[in-house]
């Protein structure tokens, strides 16, 4: 086992903090970025929990913020990490940690949401490549990114979830079209992503032809612990910006109001350490259904937690901050108004696997219930009605 | 904090299991002397906490905690909370040896002489005789010495089959954890140290420990009940194959899975020396741990007699038991709002003290 503290205390004293990009380069060289990762892609092969000592050691230092870079860092890294080759790794991983290229992910469909594996987009071979053509939907951050995650159809003869192949999508090629589309919170984080013959070379795709399936499981597993599974402080988040208030603000105190706050602390702290239950329980690899506790359980309590903290402010819980038409750059959840904050929480129970699929999968995979009786899993994906 | 178990907590549980697992109960056993037996003789587990030099095994409470957390699974009618757990740690707060050893080798068994529902006003004493009456008290009908706490603050150490003490079996809502009334009359007794801290981190340890025990009784009603869905027919399907039946189970998982992080944490912080049972962080993981798993144990055991239909509903099905022991647990060292409330105060969020002027 690497000693981690003394790899990141050697490369912070040798290391000039100077030009940010500079500097994240060199640590993810140093193996300091994702130090579970292998030797040479960023990381030291050591155990997950060590990032922690790293992250100790190098406090201060330039770094990204995760909300910015999440798309790449929680589902296109761990599931190229997995399923790519080793140009693909070398390629694509160290300017997606260090930022430099932005990810987005083109997975739901206007007729494909839940049914993620109906999809429609066809991938059609042409030479040493493939043809894209199709629309994807709710594609968040698609206007800052380099690169997506792509799930296409290469054979519509085949029921829908042996019929998909995987695929890394350049944003800049030609027959992207990126086009804003604006939230109930009046800004457009996501955008509709229309496909036109767009070219990609084999060498972009990721894992087998007909494959696709098994590969976007691997993102989907790691999306649900990346939605609401980072280590936060006790008493941080959400619940901190509500006990804030609470301790500042006497107008919005009552005894009524203190037990359902109470109530919701519990909660989040509940939640929280399962959320660290589940990070120690990974091993460096892939994590477990455990994850979907940790999706629901946040998807419901920011909820809970945002609903409450409108009632609290009473009348000003009438007022909001700004109705302008933006693309949204980043989810902050604190720095906004309370209002957009209830309404953006509104998302975290349709992003990333409704709250209702969440159940389904707990039900079917944890608890092993027996699947609904269901015809379109058999049947060729170009019989099924649409 | 480590909120997983250990090999060796695992192999404790092993050990429980097969000890438990050819054990059967019939709703009226409010004791099984039998299992209290092989738990003191064959695996040690009522002299857990109690330290080597006693007798004891010297561990920690976290390794309680698993053995509340497969006697809540099995409902094994054994007084294992009320002495091997909360009358074991007021008694090594009080510095005692001699109850301790004898709890050790089996040839004690202590009770708190307090309400299960929470501390009242103590006992009186006058000249070392003590008078007074304590009701609902759990685990004391089968203790052979009852630790009370009087009104010269302290602790007594008094024969629960001596003159002046009269023992009323309560009909108890739970059966497996029977209750009592007591009566003391010029009870004469030997004051055994301080209470208030005794009885404080008693219930402290009990409160955090308790979360292990709802952990078992609630996951027993979930692995019971998905059983039960994956095999019962209606409609020419398996019940388990119905949404509405999915759903409501899916989410009594995560609020198990919740109680498993919660009730480790408790037992964890508990686990430091006893000095610090008075502490802020002790108190805290106590009182987080029965407003989540109290609550948690109530909803699993409830889902478990809704989805079982009508054999749930029987005396005859083991589920009541499990819904009687989940409700009374809820409401035994405290209810659910009364820990919030103590959160509140020890987050400094209590509306009441935050209004006041200092
Ligand atoms: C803020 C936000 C950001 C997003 N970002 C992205 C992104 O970057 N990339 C991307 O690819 N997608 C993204 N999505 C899309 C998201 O994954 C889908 O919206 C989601 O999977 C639901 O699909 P749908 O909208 O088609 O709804 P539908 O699937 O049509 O669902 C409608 C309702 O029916 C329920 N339902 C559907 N099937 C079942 C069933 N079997 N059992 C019970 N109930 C069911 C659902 O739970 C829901 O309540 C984003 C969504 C949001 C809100």
């Amino acid at each position: 086992m690497p000693d981690v503290r003394a790899l990141a205390r050697a490369f912070r004293e040798n290391t000039p903090a100077g030009d940010s990009a500079d500097f994240l380069r060199k640590r993810f060289d140093a193996g300091l970025a994702w130090v579970h990762y292998p030797e040479g892609l960023g990381g030291l092969g050591a155990a997950r929990s060590q990032q922690a000592i790293v992250e100790e050691e190098l406090a201060g230092t330039p770094s990204n913020d995760p909300r910015r870079i999440g798309i790449g860092l929680g589902m296109a890294a761990p599931t190229i990490l997995r399923h790519g080759t080793d140009a693909q790794k070398q390629r694509f991983l160290r300017p997606l940690w260090t930022g430099e290229e932005l990810w987005c992910q083109l997975f739901s469909e206007p007729g494909a949401g839940s049914d993620l594996a109906g999809l429609a987009t066809r991938a059609v071979r042409d030479g040493d490549g493939w043809r894209i053509t199709g629309q994807k939907v709710w594609t968040s951050m698609a206007h800052h990114a380099r690169w997506a995650i792509l799930l296409a159809r290469t054979d519509p003869e085949l029921p829908k979830h042996r019929g998909l192949t995987y695929f890394v999508c350049d944003m800049t090629a030609p027959g992207v079209d990126v086009r804003p589309l604006r939230q109930l919170t009046g800004e457009a984080e996501f955008n509709e992503v229309f496909l036109t013959d767009v070219f990609l070379p084999d060498d972009l795709r990721l894992g087998a032809v007909g494959e696709g399936w098994a590969v976007a499981r691997t993102t989907l597993m790691n999306e649900r612990v990346s939605i609401g599974g980072g280590a936060t402080p006790r008493g941080g988040g959400l619940i901190g910006v509500l006990t804030d208030l609470w301790k500042t603000d006497p107008g919005v105190r009552s005894a009524a109001a203190q037990d359902e706050m109470m109530r919701l602390w519990v909660a989040a702290e509940a939640a929280r350490l399962t959320g660290e239950r589940v990070r120690q329980q990974l091993a460096a690899g892939e994590p477990g259904p455990e994850g979907s506790a940790v999706k629901l359980a946040f998807a419901e309590l920011a909820q809970k937690i945002t609903g409450l903290e409108l009632e609290l402010r009473g009348a000003d819980g009438l007022r909001h901050d700004d109705w302008t038409m933006r693309r949204g750059e980043l989810v902050d959840f604190e720095g906004r108004s309370p209002t957009y904050r209830w309404l953006r929480a509104k998302g975290t129970s349709i992003e990333g696997g409704t709250s209702e699929i969440l159940r389904n999968i707990i039900a079917e995979r944890v608890l092993g219930l027996p699947a609904e009786p269901r015809t379109d899993t058999t049947v060729p994906w170009r019989e099924l009605p649409r | 904090m480590n909120l997983l178990y250990s090999a060796d907590e695992e192999s404790l549980r092993d050990s429980l299991r097969a000890l438990l697992r050819s054990r059967s109960w019939s709703p009226d056993d409010g004791f099984d002397p039998d299992v209290w037996r092989l738990l003191t003789a064959e695996l040690g587990v009522t002299g857990l906490i109690i330290p080597e030099k006693l007798g004891g095994a010297g561990a920690t409470l976290r390794e309680a905690a698993l053995v509340m957390e497969e006697l809540g699974r099995f409902l094994a009618p054994v007084p294992y909370l009320g002495c091997a757990v909360m009358a074991t740690v007021a008694l090594r707060v009080t510095g005692d040896t001699q109850i301790l050893t004898r709890i050790a080798d089996g040839s004690a068994c202590a009770a708190l002489a307090v309400p299960f529902a929470g501390p009242l006003p103590p006992v009186s004493v006058v000249d070392g005789a003590l008078t007074g009456r304590v009701q609902s008290v759990a685990d004391a009908m089968v203790a052979d010495t009852l630790l009370v706490p009087a009104s010269d603050g302290g602790l007594w150490e008094v024969a629960a089959d001596g003159p002046g003490v009269v023992r009323v079996p309560v009909v108890s809502l739970d059966v497996t954890r029977p209750l009592v009334d007591l009566t003391f009359d010029g009870a004469p007794g030997r004051p055994i140290g301080p209470a208030d801290r005794a009885v404080a981190a008693a219930f402290t340890a009990g409160s955090a420990l308790l979360a292990s025990e709802q952990l078992g009784v609630a996951e027993w009603c979930l692995d019971t009940t998905v059983d039960y869905a994956k095999t019962r027919l209606q409609f020419g399907r398996p019940i388990g194959s119905f949404q509405a039946v999915k759903h409501r189970l899916a989410d009594v998982w995560v609020s198990v899975t919740q109680s498993r992080a919660v009730a480790r944490y408790a037992a964890g912080a508990v686990s430091g020396p006893d000095d610090d049972l008075g502490g802020t962080e002790q108190r805290l993981a106590a009182a987080l741990a029965q407003s989540h798993c109290g609550p948690a144990a109530v909803r699993a055991a409830e889902e478990c007699v809704q989805l079982h239909g009508g054999i749930g509903f029987t005396w005859e099905h083991p589920a009541h038991l499990y819904l009687k022991r989940a409700k009374t647990t809820s409401i035994a060292l405290g209810t659910a709002p009364a820990h919030r409330h103590a959160l509140a105060t020890l987050l400094t969020l209590d509306a009441a003290a935050l209004t006041e002027p200092s």
